[in-house]
């Protein structure tokens, strides 16, 4: 009797390519690739099926140090070739990488629009606060006052949300991983992988070389716990060391407030549950900022919708149902024709 | 008009003349560029061989009446071979005091004047800025001139079909049509059939213009009766025989591009960005999803020339369209493009520039912005359509050469070229040669670098493919791995194999035949792009004179053909006409050192014959 030899298991390794990674030693790039990399050994993705597309910058080396295919494209676009790409061929499975400038600067009308169209893709942004490859000047995303080799006396612009960005763009699913979780980033790239439709994910990554610690206030290993929360569909949103703060609606108000468990009257049936269906909610925790309330991180938005390349080729089958088979000499002569003798 | 004896058609005294320039004119809202396409498609049942261009305003509403909102068509056709749009008019249709006055200067001496009299209200004559009317102030003095209250005579026809006012007058132009039917023996059978079916759902409506095209051409019949004007007769032109159609260069670039993917066998992905005048490729396109295109309309230009080469990159054929500011946006992504080594054709529907300059005006400035238009040494492919018709056939040159040899290719066409029609014999497109594209599938000894030795095309391997996954990007590449490479002697070879790559494409193209005239003489006038209809007529007229003057009409800008810097040396003078300040003059000079002359003209219009012509005898004379 035969035995079919069982397909073999890619293990994390075999995500990796052979190159050389150039991330400067201990950058957050180098979490956030074998989280990645884990992601997909869990999923078990084909090689052959899945292409990373990026744009410029550091996070957008990306595409060599995996085994998949990959493009490394041009400052900003990546979103619109992956489109292209997925246009084309809507069986591959495609994950953008993207960073604070490329995505939010330069690509940042290319970003509205991916998700807006809900391309069934991955968007993965590494948000640094900081243009890394050029050297330091100060992102879309950088805090009033960074000072930077073009804001020597401190920028002036406000940040830009992401998360909010995306939301507001219409991204059906909106997610958020840190590069030194490098248990939990996994899984937000699993889900955003599970989603069909767009899916938008903020990580918060640190440039060790030009804006060393600027997540510290809320990643430290000693201040992560009450300055971060772990959102998770249906479970209560509770965080802290003693697991006892809580997130609820302001009584009259269309506001977040942190309340303690087991003080004033507070129990556990007070605090809001998380409903990533709720982009009102989504919103509201997107909004929140360190040190007032704690970071929200997982999967803060997930509502599917039809996507966008799949409404493209109905659109494309239906033609080619009411025209089978079209004949372009036909096709050619079909309007007013005379013949010369 | 050239030619004219008295001849009798259909009891009717019709003086024969050899061809005809009618010019319609409007306002934009008096259905102009139909009335034109209906003519223009009469006028090819009739047997004339006949070339049109529409002219009409940047604004799609502007206020009634006014000059800068003017809509014209014209249409020159005749009983010989036709290949422009006329210099100047014989007839001039106007249905307004400000399409009167926009048009009249463009008048031949003697031409006549059709005009609405209805139209030259006290306040249509202010808003086109006649102080007096022009009807009797001596204005068309030397025209002849047949005025007629085609608004009072069309409400008239039309009483008993129960329109309301503002519909009634809107059948104005087909009276304006059935007159011009009229005077040219026209029959007006197509134009009935046509709006029967154009408005089958609203019959008063279709009835309605059938009684204001019947109106019009009865009271031509009247005119003639009395003696007041003249009718013609245009004999059907000789030409070669088959089955014909008009067809618009949007028309003939979309088909095009539709023949080039079957070609190829591939599957199309085009991502375009409105802009005048390409938009028409991406709305041709879109209504031809059945040949498994898909279309794409993308928020800027840049995403649209990086959604087709993301098709590319996914093994169909991207293909983007636009126009020179657009172009210009695209630049960076097609430097990615000659880069990565994916086949991209660009469609470049050529307007008068710089900046937005004259959207609906064409232009052939952006000749250097296709050559040399990039950032670094960035060569890619240029090929360009001489007719509206032509651009199918080089459409489907630029798929041939991108697929074949991975690279971008700029589909140069233009505004004029764009929106005009002529007459087009069908090809058999099963007769066109195919050029199938293979992907790579041989995983052994596998690099997306890998080239084929005698064209220098990299193999196409194509995401999906088990085996073959690689890293491709705009990062200087390894020659031999396509890993980065950031060796000195590594970037040299591989910038001396992009540009070995394109210069070879020169021996996989026809040689440069000359257009009209014989290989060696006095004078060779040489042009490109939508210069070919004024050039051959130019050098035909002067040629009649006995002088040794030929036509050279270039299709292949970048590589050139082998062939071209040895034929031009076997004429004594060059001129290069084209519709810029003197570009492919330049790219001449740059590589054969000819000392060509250049015949430069940036009106927004097309050359004139005269001026071709007067440019060819002035250098005979020198």
């Amino acid at each position: 009797m035969n035995v079919a030899t069982p397909p073999e298991k890619l293990t994390v390794k075999d995500y990796a390519s052979d190159q050389e990674v150039r991330w400067c030693p201990g950058c957050g790039d180098y979490s956030i690739v074998r989280a990645m990399q884990k992601a997909l050994a869990d999923i078990q993705a084909p090689l052959e099926k899945t292409a990373f597309i990026s744009g410029i910058g550091c996070a957008s080396r990306f595409p060599y140090y995996m085994a998949t295919y990959g493009f490394h494209t041009i400052h900003g676009r990546a979103a619109s070739i992956a489109t292209g790409t997925k246009l084309a061929n809507p069986d591959l499975d495609i994950w953008v990488i993207s960073g604070d400038g490329d995505a939010l600067s330069i690509g940042g009308n290319h970003l509205m629009h991916v998700l807006r169209r809900n391309v069934d893709l991955q968007y993965i942004l590494f948000n640094n606060e900081i243009y890394g490859l050029t050297k330091g000047q100060f992102s879309p995303t950088s805090k009033v006052g960074t000072r930077s080799p073009s804001t020597p006396q401190g920028s002036i612009d406000s940040p830009l949300s992401a998360t909010e960005f995306a939301l507001g763009c219409g991204a059906r699913f909106v997610a958020r991983g840190i590069d030194a979780l490098p248990k939990h980033l996994p899984e937000v790239f699993k889900r955003a992988h599970a989603h069909k439709g767009a899916s938008f994910v903020e990580v918060f990554q640190n440039c060790i070389v030009y804006n060393d610690g600027v997540y510290d206030h809320f990643t430290a290993k000693d201040v992560a716990a009450d300055r971060q929360i772990l959102v998770e569909h249906g479970k209560p949103l509770i965080f802290g060391t003693d697991r006892d703060k809580g997130i609820r609606m302001r009584p009259g108000i269309i506001e977040l407030e942190i309340v303690t468990i087991g003080e004033n009257r507070i129990t556990e049936a007070d605090i809001l549950v998380h409903d990533e269906t709720n982009k009102s909610l989504a919103t509201l925790l997107a909004q929140m900022e360190s040190p007032v309330f704690p970071v929200a991180i997982g999967v803060l938005y997930c509502d599917p919708a039809e996507t966008y390349e799949a409404a493209v080729h109905a659109q494309v089958d239906a033609e080619k149902e009411a025209y089978p088979k079209p004949d372009l000499n036909e096709m050619l002569r079909s309007g007013p024709t005379w013949t010369v003798e | 008009m050239e030619g004219s004896t008295a001849v009798a058609v259909d009891g009717t005294i019709r003086e024969e003349v050899e061809d005809v320039v009618v010019r319609f004119a409007g306002d934009s809202g008096d259905g102009i560029q139909i009335t034109g396409g209906q003519f223009t498609l009469t006028t090819a049942l009739a047997g004339n061989d006949l070339s049109t261009f529409p002219d009409f305003p940047a604004e799609i509403r502007a206020p009634q009446g006014t000059t800068f909102g003017v809509s014209a068509f014209q249409i020159h056709f005749g009983s010989r071979e036709i290949r422009t749009a006329g210099d100047a008019p014989d007839v001039l249709v106007a249905l307004n005091p400000a399409a009167l006055k926009v048009n009249l200067a463009d008048l031949n001496k003697g031409g006549l004047v059709v005009v609405d009299t209805g139209a030259f209200t006290d306040r249509n004559l202010k808003k086109a800025g006649y102080e007096d009317n022009p009807l009797e102030n001596g204005s068309l003095e030397g025209f002849r001139t047949i005025a007629v209250d085609i608004t009072k005579n069309t409400l008239e026809a039309v009483k008993d079909h129960g329109l309301t006012q503002k519909e009634a007058v809107r059948c104005k132009n087909m009276y304006a049509l059935g007159l011009v039917y009229w005077l040219y023996g026209r029959e007006r059978e197509p134009t009935v059939n046509w709006l029967n079916e154009k408005f089958g759902k609203r019959p008063e409506i279709a009835n309605s213009n059938i009684a204001a095209v019947n109106a019009g051409h009865a009271f031509g019949e009247t005119t003639e009766a009395s003696g007041e004007t003249s009718a013609y007769k245009v004999a059907p032109a000789k030409i070669e025989p088959g089955l014909y159609r008009t067809i618009t260069g949007i028309e003939a670039v979309s088909y095009g591009l539709v023949a080039g993917a079957q070609k190829a066998n591939l599957k199309m992905t085009f991502a375009g960005y409105p802009i005048t005048p390409a938009s028409g490729v991406l709305h041709s396109l879109s209504k031809l999803k059945q040949f498994d295109i898909v279309t794409f309309q993308a928020e800027d230009e840049i995403a649209a020339v990086c959604a087709a080469l993301g098709g590319s990159y996914a093994g169909t054929l991207g293909v983007t369209a636009s126009s020179g500011p657009g172009i210009a946006l695209k630049t960076e992504a097609i430097g990615l493009a000659i880069s990565v080594e994916l086949p991209l054709v660009i469609v470049n529907v050529q307007r008068a520039g710089p900046s937005t300059g004259l959207p609906t005006k064409t232009e052939q400035s952006d000749l250097y912005q296709a050559v040399y238009g990039r950032n670094a040494d960035a060569p890619l492919v240029v090929v360009a359509a001489r007719s509206p018709a032509d651009n199918f056939d080089v459409a489907i040159e630029a798929t041939r050469l991108a697929t074949k040899y991975m690279t971008p290719v700029m589909l140069l066409t233009d505004g004029y070229l764009a929106n005009a029609s002529e007459p087009w014999k069908l090809p058999d497109v099963d007769a066109i040669p195919d050029f199938p594209v293979e992907f790579l599938s041989d995983t052994e000894d596998f690099s997306p670098s890998h080239r084929d030795p005698k064209t220098l095309a990299r193999n196409w391997p194509v995401p999906g493919t088990p085996g073959l996954e690689h890293r491709i990007g705009g990062i200087e590449k390894s020659y031999e791995t396509g890993n980065l490479s950031y060796e000195a002697a590594n970037h040299q070879k591989m910038t001396d194999v992009r540009k070995d790559k394109i210069d070879r494409i020169a021996g996989d193209i026809p040689n440069q035949e000359v257009t009209r005239g014989d290989a060696k003489g006095d004078v060779a006038v040489v042009g490109w792009g939508s210069t070919f209809g004024p050039i051959t007529r130019a050098v035909q007229k002067v040629q009649a004179d006995g002088h040794k003057v030929s036509h050279i009409h270039i299709r292949h800008i970048w590589p050139l053909p082998k062939n071209l810097g040895s034929l031009l040396k076997k004429f004594k003078k060059v001129i290069v006409a084209e519709m810029n300040t003197g570009q492919l003059i330049t790219v001449l000079r740059s590589e054969y050192l000819v000392d060509a002359q250049g015949l430069s003209k940036t009106s927004g219009q097309p050359f004139k014959v005269s001026e071709v012509e007067e440019a060819i005898r002035e250098i005979l004379g020198k």
